[in-house]
């Protein structure tokens, strides 16, 4: 993969502090990525890791006490991260759209589908309500809701969640935005629906040249949808690179550890690779590299020198990386 | 490249009780016959009377017939809605069964004594299965207490520091409450308080579900080790075909409170025969293979109160054929398993 000129998303160094009465707790720590137009990044973890909180952060709905202490995200080259409310308010929707885990806390109960799209299409576009109308009733065809012409006057309820989650998509597209921050939008659902879903969003992000960005702790979601995967591990961003390697190679010993422990559908093994332990709270994740303390391979230099991430296709925060043999 | 990080091995202090295991192989410890249960969801009678509406019953489990043998791991799998989980409240005894029996056969339990097995379940959600208020070692002494299983005090803390010893915590965790431990750890205190019954029948509903996956490969790996060491059964409740593949024995994949495939669990992984057994292998995300060829499942399941009449699964099936729309297949043998298709 060559370092395109210009992605669509730019995160540098993003660090997040959230002020506690015992000080400031660092939930995310120096974490940088890139996602070029059309691409689907997957990020990967475990609860905690912080790959939400780094999706909140680009729309950014950061809630306090929670707060960015240093980097920039910039989107098509512009900052975003230190934009006044207003601003990030007429961006969010426009340029970035969201779609979340649970698709019936994401729509308004009391109101009709139709009702919520055209409000999402009249507030970022320069339409009237009739106008407004009609695109909603392409978008919900688009996401593929059966009769689209009755359902759009249904209400949130009266929709199974597999169909809720397909109008949360479609409210996430109203404005034709560049980018979409797509927080565990599978999870809610049995795995036929997820399928679905999943076909969906890619075939969206090949007919608009969307950029995705998917949050989800599913390696198995990962690897067939996004292109590229960030893993992160207590804050930071362990591994990037593209799908395939990282799912196949694997360089970070968490990476490869986490691989180990999902069982297989297509053999049955006596044991499971576990990793012992858990992942290390905010208030006590270690120094040096942070999975120090569960990791095989660690050594004292771990324990005092944080390992960083090269700038390279597939990166590993490691200092004895596996697999360093197989790519001389 | 796994073998590098495997984490050192962590022996566990094996309980007394220990190795009475799998030797009492093929005998049946639980044996379900034609069990249905049947919810009243209709409106109000009032309502009902003046608006002429029918009743309206919702067949949450119809008709289902297994037995699970000693020492096994028996799965029921399917998605949401499926009534899995009111299958397991029957088997817990928390619901009636409407129609059918559930019989639990007298046997050689854990504790060495004889009769029906000691059952016990354990919750999806190890964040609302605990009471938070409660001192871990009073959570897992309750049982002990209430049953009487040890005459003082003193010897039911030592149980309780045993228990927690046998699924991996230390015997210092019992003077901590709930909120101390992460999901995994809670998840070991559930295992520990149902253990403390000396139970061997464990309803596992949804386990792991909630838990991350490096996290879920400890809990499995536990349950697997506990079955080993105690000769406990488990019935296995979980959406998650890769989980239940690497814990079962023998499975039942259910559809609509039916049924439609059922057998050893190798035999269905190997050669799926009922068309939603293969649609549900096909459609589960896959790191091994993520570029294969996938048909995505079209449509939903539909409700239980009026489920489409002859084959439940008709409306989302690619092979449904005039009969299928008409006439309900009932579960019939072929080879290994037990297929209820007309197709098979």
């Amino acid at each position: 993969m060559t370092a395109s000129a210009a992605p669509l998303l730019s995160v540098r160094d993003l660090r997040i502090v959230f002020d506690g009465r015992r000080g400031p707790l660092t939930a995310l720590d120096g974490v940088s990525f890139d996602i070029q137009p059309g691409e689907i990044l997957g990020m990967v973890g475990e609860s905690g890791a912080g790959k939400s909180l780094t999706g909140t952060a680009v729309i950014g709905l950061l809630d306090p006490p929670g707060r960015i202490a240093g980097g920039e995200i910039r989107l098509e080259g512009q900052r975003i991260d230190n934009l006044p409310a207003e601003k990030m308010r007429r961006l969010r929707g426009r340029r970035i759209g969201a779609i979340f885990q649970d698709p019936l806390t994401s729509l308004h109960p009391l109101l009709t589908v139709g009702d919520q799209l055209v409000e999402t299409i009249t507030t970022h576009l320069p339409v009237g309500r009739a106008e407004a109308r009609g695109r909603a009733l392409d978008l919900l065809r688009e996401v593929g809701i059966p009769a689209a012409e009755t359902r759009i006057d249904h209400y949130p309820h009266q929709f199974s969640g597999g169909m809720r989650q397909r109008v949360v998509i479609a409210l996430a597209l109203c404005a034709e935005p560049t980018l979409i921050i797509a927080d565990e939008p599978t999870t809610a659902l049995d795995v036929s629906i997820q399928a679905q879903i999943t076909t969906l969003l890619k075939r969206l992000c090949r007919e608009h040249g969307t950029s995705i960005m998917l949050v989800t702790h599913d390696m198995g979601v990962i690897a067939e949808t996004a292109d590229r995967v960030a893993v992160m591990y207590a804050g930071r961003i362990v591994e990037i690179g593209p799908v395939e390697d990282v799912v196949r190679r694997p360089r970070h010993p968490y990476t490869a550890g986490l691989m180990a422990s999902i069982p297989s559908v297509h053999a049955r093994h006596a044991h499971l690779n576990q990793i012992d332990g858990a992942m290390p709270r905010l208030g006590a994740i270690p120094p040096g590299c942070a999975f120090n303390p569960r990791c095989g391979r660690a050594e004292a230099f771990c324990r005092d020198h944080r390992p960083g991430l090269a700038p390279a296709a597939h990166a590993a925060a490691c200092h004895f990386p596996l697999q360093e043999l197989a790519d001389a | 490249m796994h073998d590098i990080l495997t984490p050192p091995a962590r022996e566990l202090a094996m309980p007394k009780t220990a190795t009475i295991a799998a030797e009492a192989a093929a005998d049946v410890i639980l044996d379900v016959a034609a069990a249905s249960c049947r919810f009243d969801v209709s409106a109000p009678t009032l309502s009902r009377l003046f608006s002429h509406e029918p009743r309206r019953i919702l067949r949450a489990v119809d008709n289902v017939s297994f037995s699970v043998r000693r020492g096994s791991t028996f799965s029921i799998v399917g998605e949401s809605g499926c009534g899995k989980s009111t299958l397991a409240r029957m088997v817990v005894g928390l619901q009636r069964p409407s129609a059918g029996s559930l019989d639990f056969r007298d046997g050689r339990r854990a504790d060495g004594s004889f009769g029906p097995p000691r059952v016990q379940m354990i919750f999806q959600d190890p964040y609302a299965s605990l009471n938070p208020r409660w001192r871990v070692g009073d959570i897992i002494a309750e049982p002990i207490r209430e049953l009487k299983l040890r005459p003082d005090a003193a010897s039911t803390r030592q149980r309780v520091g045993d228990l927690l010893e046998t699924v991996g915590l230390s015997r210092t965790d019992a003077s901590r409450y709930p909120h101390a431990f992460s999901g995994g750890q809670r998840q070991r205190i559930s295992i520990a308080r149902a253990l403390a019954t000396e139970a061997d029948f464990l309803v596992c509903d949804e386990p792991t579900s909630a838990l991350d996956v490096s996290v879920q490969a400890q809990i499995l790996n536990l349950m697997v080790r506990l079955q080993k060491e105690l000769g406990l059964t488990y019935l296995f409740i979980s959406h998650n075909l890769s989980v239940v593949r690497h814990m079962s024995d023998d499975l039942a994949i259910m559809y609509l409170g039916r049924f439609v495939e059922t057998g050893p669990a190798e035999a269905i992984f190997n050669a799926p025969r009922h068309p939603y057994t293969r649609l549900l292998l096909d459609t589960i995300p896959d790191v091994e293979r993520p570029d294969r060829e996938r048909r995505p499942m079209s449509g939903e399941v539909p409700s239980p109160i009026s489920p489409p009449p002859g084959c439940s699964f008709n409306p989302r099936c690619t092979l449904a054929a005039d009969r299928c729309r008409v006439e309900r297949p009932e579960l019939r043998p072929l080879d290994d398993v037990a297929v209820s298709c007309h197709l098979a």
